[in-house]
């Protein structure tokens, strides 16, 4: 077992009665639980964590929270590969994997950092400037250079493994963040008895209160946290949502939050998602996410050992791990004391202490004198030295007197930035505090407050009395009361600093946003070259575009340009907080609507019996419907749908076509309403008969067809197409509610009550006598086409309509959906005798192109009612809606394109939809293009294939050959112009 | 300077200390020849082919914030010119061959990739409608190609073939389709134009259009009045309200459309694949991020964020067609303002108001459009008379009903 070297002898929150072994590239180390993969890896020593994006750049942790810029890794392997993962983030578990990423060969000796040589050339935008010669070139070489550069971690090859889920909760009043503000934000509003989410980030509440060495109350404030959480969890209308990370505010007090529920585990078990992504609807929202610490730009500020003040304290004090033997702190102001103080604890010789302020404060000189510390007031640290890992730290004097001292650890203060960032989701603007030398919130979205370091309130008395304030507040808004808590006693001391975020001149390079490799000197090129606008030196230089968001670098990048510019940071401006808060798994907000499940499957009532009579299903929209029936013996789909459509055309078939959309609309305004969408007279039909139905859009175009029964005076049953049954039923609804409120109409979808069967086929009536109860007359005096009535099947009372889509004599059998598959039995049973077939989608799109009638490839937006040879059922007579645009020049054109059928002039090469028609002999230009084919298939009964086409002119060309011209796929044939009609032009047989 | 790798040494062996602004800072003139109202990708394109195409340099651009601060900074970076309806498609590969010529013509490279752009279908229906395009595209001499399935596997490895609800059955393909690095379009063109002698006048909001007697006379923004003989309009997101400015009402609603890009990995997309079973479009950028653009949020809006069904709908989208992507995290999501207009396609002309010319209407396609458009705008606006590339992309079609709806989804914008 390998020591954990760096491990202090006592303290921390972790369990050191249980020892956990991992890997950091392939190297076998041991932690604690408690230990994130950042702290473990420091108490193993391990410094150089990984290389920067541009220039290699050895880097080691900077942070211990989610700003982490640096410290990124491969997590786990295979399927379960997560690139990018932040160390300080990562739970160690039994068994972990991780490697470094970015580096070749090895983390130690990465030949990318010659890119470090290169810098002067590389910098800030230097692609916009050149790879431009010769011309060939940058596709050809540069740009497979530069894309094979770019990226940090790899993605994983294989499927994810794991599940996910979305969950949705409501609540009065949601925090965010469970530091010292958040839960007594929580104890307040939840002792108020409203119902309480509490998200937090971290596995453990308590936010700093587990970082730092302060007691609250009077003990340690890792355990005041503990006695509150004990607290919270005994209210049943609390919710404690931990792992959690809010990363969205949406419109309407909705928070997008993702939970991750098994990322600490080796693998989620069975019966637990990776992650849950949350929605949550909360009425007041308390944000006490807290601050992050700012790094200060100078020389060298990148190497492995240059550490956030606040970081070396959560590592020593919360993890049990001296992060560096030999330190120097560099601090703008009071809050770097702090880590002096707890460096001196666990046992680190401090070189130096570099404090910004001219004059540092007598209780903190005193310790410096006490411990015998060299104090350097008013200085700046210059540069740093080492290779892979902190050796010295160079700084000056307020004099500017230079000098070095040797060091591993370099702790940099340069206050802190409150994260305020949900608060600026919704567009708002956070406001430069000159006090604190900060952007704090400014105008709030409504319903929302922002509590403690969050609001730029730092010390640990400001967040409990701050969250206990809002909490309360957030639960009397909601309509709750409580007394006030009292609030704890806590640390209540100055945030005294100086503002200073780079320290200009020094040594090597100044990096600002670490991960990007964004210097001082890019920034200064943005602003010499003409970025100045905030927004210009973010995208010209890239900074704040890496995986940390900027969470380090933004304010920093923003002084940087303020100086150049010699405006205040409030003028220059802030860059636009968008979401997510922190880099969100795709897969948990996809939850489980993916693979097989990424939409709902719709079946119809029978489906399953196609499937056990050997059907092929077809997507189509949602449901699956029935392809063709397969049987023993056929070679291929064509043989299955030949005999089928031959089948309808000698006999009898049999057709599920409950897909079609299935609306009721009734009452008293029923018929005026229907004569409003259908650009045909429906307030004429007589109960008992049915009408074709032709809607046209608003433009004038047509929209949808179907058939409308009348079934009663004021009750009416409308099919629609199956790919527009939705957009119908909105259409009809709109058309109601908002242009004929005043219309006494119900609407009623009944797509799934209903199930329909086509019964096509010479053999249709004679199959329906046999099957139906006895009694309906169905000879063509008492059933005429085109006209329905009520009949009993088994009993149950059931429709029979009499239309025809396939040309034959045909009927439409409605069954309720629930003996659906019992009606079917009898039909085949009763039917066999009548040689009845079951057909597909296929054969009846073969049937309906031999009769012409247009469907999905003729009604697609683009086509008018004349076009389609429709043009006579518009109604002169009453207005409907798209009548009048339909009445615009460019659709009543003579020369528009017209539905016409196509026949192959050698009777044999297939004609593929989607060829385009062109004058024989012409040259194959856009200008000479006639049409195009809109469907086309084999024609069984007429033996050749066969396809309906828009040609422009195409009633004048009958009888002439054009040429089907489909380069894609390599088609070039002639054709017969027909009329459309392919089978019984007269229609006889549907009247027979 | 022109740039160079000359030039990079030169200025990397004297600290980068003299490198010039990339456009200069001038003071707003009281008049100009002509005035261009939006600096996004559009507007400083038609600048810049004002000048270039019709010696026409005494124009500035007037922009409200920053250049590039519209939709030209927030895209998803794709260009093509695989449309189906002739007007669209000519117009797209006008555009496209003056992308494929951009660094050398403007000395900027805006890292132009053709990599590609892949449609996905998933049923014979789809498979028909994207054959119907392909051939048009071939009628008018733009490359495209049909794919089956097992090219498509092999030329996107990761897509999911097997276990999907909607099976995969191939794509229309355009090669010379791809990517562009967005904000350099805009600064690339503000450079060009601005070496020419056009201004660039940023923060200079227009808050008036003067007209008089059926005919402008400039515009009043924060900087006070600057007279014009002629103005152009590009500010497509906000065309309606400025357009108001002068009286005039657009056929167009203004709707958000979000995009998003995920944390930099090493490359595994090359091409840029869109979904056919749902609105979803993805590609990998140069510096590793993926790059998912969806359907617009349906609901007028002129915020530039979105709503969550959206973000949900995309992210179901992109590990259904790719399941590797799911551990991958998503870094930023932003909204842009469309300017849809009735029938999915752009208006490029003349408007009721003598010398003032209108821009607009680009819906969910502007980007890939901005080098034609700018020709196109700046042709119209130089001869007064619409290029034959923009003649049917008329304000008065709506009227007339020549409208060129590529997705037959008729006056509906959310659908286009």
């Amino acid at each position: 077992m390998s020591a954990q070297r760096w491990r202090l002898g006592e303290g921390g929150l972790i369990d050191r009665s249980r020892v956990l072994p991992f890997r950091f590239d392939e190297r076998l180390l041991h932690g604690h639980p408690g230990d994130t993969l950042a702290s473990a890896l420091l108490a193993n020593g391990v410094r150089l964590v990984g290389r920067s994006f541009k220039y290699h750049r050895p880097r080691g942790i900077l942070s211990a929270g989610p700003e982490e810029p640096n410290a990124l890794v491969e997590l786990r392997g295979g399927a379960r590969r997560e690139p990018n993962t932040r160390a300080t983030q990562v739970e160690l578990f039994e068994g972990l994997e991780a490697r470094s990423q970015n580096r070749w060969p090895s983390l130690g000796f990465d030949l990318g950092a010659v890119n470090g040589v290169l810098a002067p050339m590389i910098g800030a935008g230097f692609y916009y400037k050149t790879f431009m010669w010769p011309a060939a070139f940058w596709e050809k070489l540069y740009e497979p250079l530069i894309r094979r550069a770019a990226g940090l971690g790899r993605a994983p090859q294989a499927a994810d493994p794991d599940r996910y889920e979305r969950a949705h909760a409501h609540c009065d009043v949601l925090v965010i963040g469970a530091g010292p503000a958040g839960l007594m934000a929580a104890l307040a509003a939840g002792r108020a008895g409203a119902r309480v989410l509490l998200v937090e980030e971290d596995a453990a509440l308590g936010g700093r209160l587990l970082s730092e060495a302060e007691e609250v109350d009077g003990r340690p404030g890792a355990e005041w946290a503990g006695a509150v959480e004990a607290e919270l969890a005994d209210m049943p209308r609390l919710r404690i949502l931990r792992r959690t990370s809010a990363f969205a505010l949406l419109d309407g007090g909705v928070v997008a939050a993702v939970e991750r529920v098994a990322d600490h585990l080796p693998e989620p078990p069975a019966h637990l998602p990776r992650q849950r992504s949350w929605k949550i609807v909360a009425r007041r929202i308390v944000l006490a996410a807290g601050a992050i610490e700012r790094p200060v730009v100078f020389g060298g500020n990148d190497r492995p050992g240059v550490m956030l003040a606040g970081a070396v304290r959560s590592y020593l004090n919360r993890h049990a791990v001296l992060p560096g033997r030999r330190a120097v702190v560099f601090t703008v102001g009071d809050d770097g004391w702090r880590s002096v103080a707890d460096l001196l604890r666990g046992g680190a010789q401090i070189d130096a202490v570099v404090d910004a302020r001219a004059e540092v404060p007598p209780e903190q000189a005193q310790l410096a004198a006490r411990h015998g510390l060299r104090l350097v007031a008013g200085g700046r640290v210059t540069g740093t030295q080492g290779g892979r890992h902190l050796t010295a730290v160079r700084f000056a004097d307020a004099a500017g007197r230079e000098e070095g001292v040797g060091a591993d650890l370099l702790a940099v203060s340069g206050g802190w930035n409150p994260s305020l960032h949900l608060a600026c989701h919704l567009g708002n603007r956070p406001r430069w505090d000159a006090a604190i030398h900060a952007f704090v919130p400014g105008e709030l979205p409504p319903g929302l407050v922002v509590a403690g370091a969050a609001a730029g309130r730092f010390s640990t008395h400001a967040a409990l009395a701050d969250g206990a304030a809002t909490g309360l507040a957030a639960a009397q808004a909601c309509g709750f009361d409580a007394a006030a808590p009292e609030i704890p006693r806590a640390e209540d001391a100055p945030r005294d600093a100086v503002p200073l975020f780079h320290v200009p001149g020094g040594r090597g390079k100044a990096f600002v946003d670490l991960q990007h490799d964004v210097t001082d000197a890019d920034i200064a090129l943005a602003h010499r070259e003409g970025f100045r606008a905030a927004e210009h030196a973010k995208r010209y230089t890239t900074l704040g575009m890496a995986t940390d968001q900027g969470k380090t670098a933004g304010v920093n990048g923003l002084a940087i340009l303020a100086r150049l510019a010699g405006q205040a940071i409030s003028e220059v401006g802030t860059t636009t907080h968008r979401p997510p808060w922190t880099p969100v798994a795709i897969g948990a907000v996809a939850g489980p609507h993916r693979g097989r499940h990424f939409r709902p499957a719709r079946h119809t009532p029978l489906h399953d019996w196609a499937a056990a009579n050997g059907a092929s299903f077809v997507e189509a929209g949602l449901w699956y419907r029935a392809q063709w029936y397969a049987r023993p013996g056929e070679a291929g789909w064509r043989d299955s749908v030949d005999r089928e459509v031959l089948a309808v055309r000698n006999a009898v078939g049999v057709c599920d076509v409950s897909t079609l959309g299935k609306i009721e609309v009734a009452g008293p305004g029923a018929a005026a309403l229907l004569d409003l969408v259908y650009a045909n007279t429906i307030s004429t039909l007589a109960v008992g008969r049915l009408r074709y139905g032709l809607m046209l859009r608003e433009d004038g175009f047509v929209m949808d067809d179907g058939t409308v029964a009348r079934l009663a005076e004021d009750r009416f049953f409308v099919t629609t197409t199956t790919a527009n049954a939705g957009a119908v039923l909105q259409h009809l609804e709109y058309c109601h509610q908002v242009l004929r409120p005043a219309l006494d109409v119900s609407l009623l979808s009944v797509t799934d009550a209903w199930a329909q069967l086509s019964v096509a086929g010479p053999r249709a009536r004679d199959l329906l006598a046999a099957v139906l109860d006895p009694g309906p007359d169905l000879s063509n005096a008492a059933l005429p086409h085109m006209a329905w009535i009520a009949v009993r099947l088994g009993g149950v009372p059931c429709r029979l309509y009499r239309l025809s889509f396939s040309g034959e004599l045909a009927y439409e059998l409605g069954v309720p959906a629930d003996y659906a598959e019992a009606a079917m039995r009898r039909i085949m049973e009763r039917g066999a005798s009548f040689g009845v077939t079951p057909y597909g989608t296929e054969a009846l799109g073969v049937l309906r192109i031999e009769k012409g009638h247009p469907a999905g490839g003729e009604l697609n937006g683009q086509t008018t009612a004349r076009d389609l040879g429709l043009g006579r059922l518009v109604s002169t007579r009453k207005d409907c809606i798209g009548r009048r645009l339909a009445e615009r020049p460019a659709l009543t054109d003579p020369a528009r394109p017209v539905l016409v059928g196509l026949k192959p002039a050698d009777g044999r090469t297939p004609i593929r939809a989607g060829s385009h028609l062109l004058e024989p002999g012409v040259a194959a230009v856009t200008a000479n293009g006639l049409g195009h084919v809109t469907s086309a298939c084999f024609s069984p009964t007429l033996g050749m294939p066969i396809a309906l086409a828009l040609l422009s002119d195409g009633t004048a060309r009958l009888g002439q050959r054009i040429r089907v011209f489909d380069p894609l796929r390599g088609g070039d044939l002639e054709a017969e112009i027909c009329p459309p009609v392919f089978v019984d032009p007269q229609g006889e047989r549907s009247r027979g | 300077m022109d740039y160079s790798i000359f030039g990079l040494l030169k200025n990397a062996l004297t600290g980068n200390r003299l490198w010039a602004p990339v456009w200069r800072d001038p003071a707003p003139k009281q008049r100009y020849d002509t005035l261009i109202v939006g600096g996004g990708g559009h507007g400083l394109a038609t600048a810049y082919y004002l000048a270039k195409e019709h010696g026409i340099t005494d124009v500035a651009v007037l922009e409200k914030g920053y250049i590039g601060s519209g939709n030209v900074g927030r895209n998803t970076t794709i260009i093509r010119s695989n449309y189906l309806l002739p007007a669209n498609t000519h117009f797209y590969e006008k555009s496209l061959q003056l992308w494929e010529g951009l660094e050398q013509d403007l000395n900027y490279n805006a890292m132009v990739s053709q990599r590609g752009v892949l449609n996905l279908f998933h049923s014979d229906a789809q498979r028909d409608a994207y054959a119907r395009r392909g051939n048009a595209m071939r009628l008018a001499g733009v490359d495209a190609d049909l794919l089956d399935a097992v090219t498509v596997r092999a030329m996107v490895p990761g897509i999911e073939m097997q276990d999907a609800r909607f099976p995969v059955k191939g794509g229309l393909l355009q090669q010379r389709g791809g990517t562009v690095r967005h904000d350099a379009v805009a600064w690339g063109y503000a450079r060009a134009a601005d070496r020419r002698g056009a201004d660039i006048l940023q923060n200079t909001e227009v808050t008036g259009i003067r007209v008089e007697a059926g005919r402008v006379l400039g515009v009043e923004t924060t900087r006070g009045f600057i007279g014009a003989r002629r103005i152009g309009l590009a500010a497509a997101g906000h065309s309606s309200r400025v357009a108001a400015m002068a009286g005039l009402r657009l056929p167009i609603e203004s709707h958000v459309l979000q995009a998003f890009v995920s944390e930099a990995v090493k490359p595994l997309l090359d091409t840029v694949v869109t979904f056919g079973a749902g609105h979803f479009y993805v590609s990998q950028s140069d510096k590793g991020g993926l790059v998912f653009g969806g359907d617009i949020d349906g609901y007028n809006s002129y915020a530039q964020r979105g709503s969550l069904p959206v973000v949900e709908e995309v992210m179901e989208c992109a590990v259904t067609l790719f399941p590797a992507f799911s551990r991958l995290r998503y870094l930023r999501q932003w909204g842009g303002v469309m300017d849809m207009s009735m029938d999915g396609s752009p208006i490029i002309d003349r408007t009721p108001v003598e010398g003032l010319f209108l821009n607009c209407g680009w819906c969910y396609g502007g980007f890939k459009a901005t080098p034609a458009s700018g020709w196109c705008f700046a042709h119209t606006i130089a001869t007064g008379q619409p290029h034959p590339l923009n003649a049917a992309f008329r304000l008065d079609r709506f009227a007339t009903g020549a409208v060129l709806d590529e997705k037959g989804a008729g006056a509906r914008p959310n659908l286009h």
